[in-house]
């Protein structure tokens, strides 16, 4: 994909997960993401950069725990420091202007994103749990093997372990992407989105919130 | 951080319904949607469970209807609730009245909360 979208994006923090019903009394599951004081920290162009992206900038930050590196950054912008930063590639780059300060209206309810946050950590898990593997079966002479992969390859022909076979390890704490979920409620007020279903993340992770670009009539 | 929740389900929460607890005799208005027009329906019988928490919170009616039993899980701030009445209230010792389900007819009456307990 070489065209680039108009994609709006804001950093937020997921709250958690509550109910609420729709206008056909359905009970819908809803993300709660708080996304106030997200700031336009830097305008990138084609002609400076190669291409276009807004870098967007949110939440609070010890003024002493930014190194001065940053501070300059921060200082340029004209913004007190922030203690997340993320890009936001987008066609319409030009249209931000330094310091503008985002809030969660630039989404609407009823339309696709996606949600980029840090998964979980599961600590060192098994193939069951990591790959989905079936395990062996649970009797017909099976001993303490039963979550075990089984084979993991040939013998003596090829007489190694080829690269990328799957095995137990660390699982969770990927960076991780939900598509085309839709925004049920925006809350300008207290900065709240609501998105419907689940998001990437523990409680009090912060999320990546971007407008899809895979879902039908997208990028419009 | 929940509190920003809690407003959340504040919108949604209703605090029109009586209290009720298990072993109580419930009538609860349904609406009913058919195609265009919408309607209220009765549904009473047992309360037999009271489940979960905040807004998430559920109850489970049962009634036995044509010598078939017939239980009803509603969330208990749904919408499509227009009202419940609390017809009796009833007097048992269980917060989960599973026990009624294996019970018929007499057996499984249960008898009326007096209005103050009575002195042995």
């Amino acid at each position: 994909m070489s065209t680039v979208k108009n994609v709006r994006g804001l950093l937020g923090t997921k709250l958690g997960m509550t109910q609420t019903w729709d206008e056909n009394n359905r009970v819908v599951p809803v993300t709660v993401i708080e996304a106030a004081s997200n700031v336009v920290t830097q305008v990138r162009s084609e002609a400076t950069d190669g291409y276009p992206a807004v870098q967007v900038g949110y939440g609070a930050i010890d003024a002493r725990k930014v190194i001065k590196p940053l501070r300059g950054h921060f200082d340029k912008a004209g913004v007190t420091p922030r203690r997340h930063l993320a890009e936001i590639r987008t066609a319409d780059a030009t249209s931000y202007t330094l310091g503008q300060e985002l809030s969660p209206e630039v989404f609407v309810a009823g339309q696709t994103i996606n949600v980029t946050g840090t998964s979980k950590g599961k600590g060192f898990a098994g193939v069951m749990k990591r790959h989905g593997f079936s395990g062996l079966r649970a009797s017909h002479g099976v001993h303490r093997k039963h979550r075990s992969p089984g084979s993991i390859g040939g013998c003596a022909t090829p007489g190694r372990v080829f690269k990328g076979v799957r095995m137990a390890g660390r699982m969770g704490g990927d960076i991780v992407t939900t598509q085309n979920l839709t925004v049920y409620a925006v809350d300008v007020e207290k900065g709240l989105i609501l998105i419907r279903g689940a998001v990437p993340g523990p409680r009090g992770g912060v999320v990546v919130i971007r407008t899809a670009t895979k879902a039908k009539g997208a990028g419009k | 951080m929940t509190n920003a929740i809690d407003a959340v389900d504040a919108g949604t929460a209703r605090d029109d319904l009586p209290e009720f607890r298990a072993g109580d005799t419930l009538k609860v208005h349904v609406k009913v949607v058919e195609g265009s027009r919408s309607r209220i329906q009765a549904f009473q019988g047992v309360c037999i469970r009271l489940q979960g928490s905040g807004i998430r919170r559920t109850f489970t009616v049962r009634k036995v209807s044509f010598g078939v039993g017939v239980e009803r899980t509603f969330p208990l701030h749904t919408p499509i609730i227009d009202k419940v009445e609390v017809v009796t209230r009833g007097d048992v010792r269980r917060a989960k009245l599973y026990y009624l389900r294996d019970l018929r007819g007499k057996a499984a009456k249960i008898k009326e909360k007096r209005a103050t307990a009575p002195v042995k």
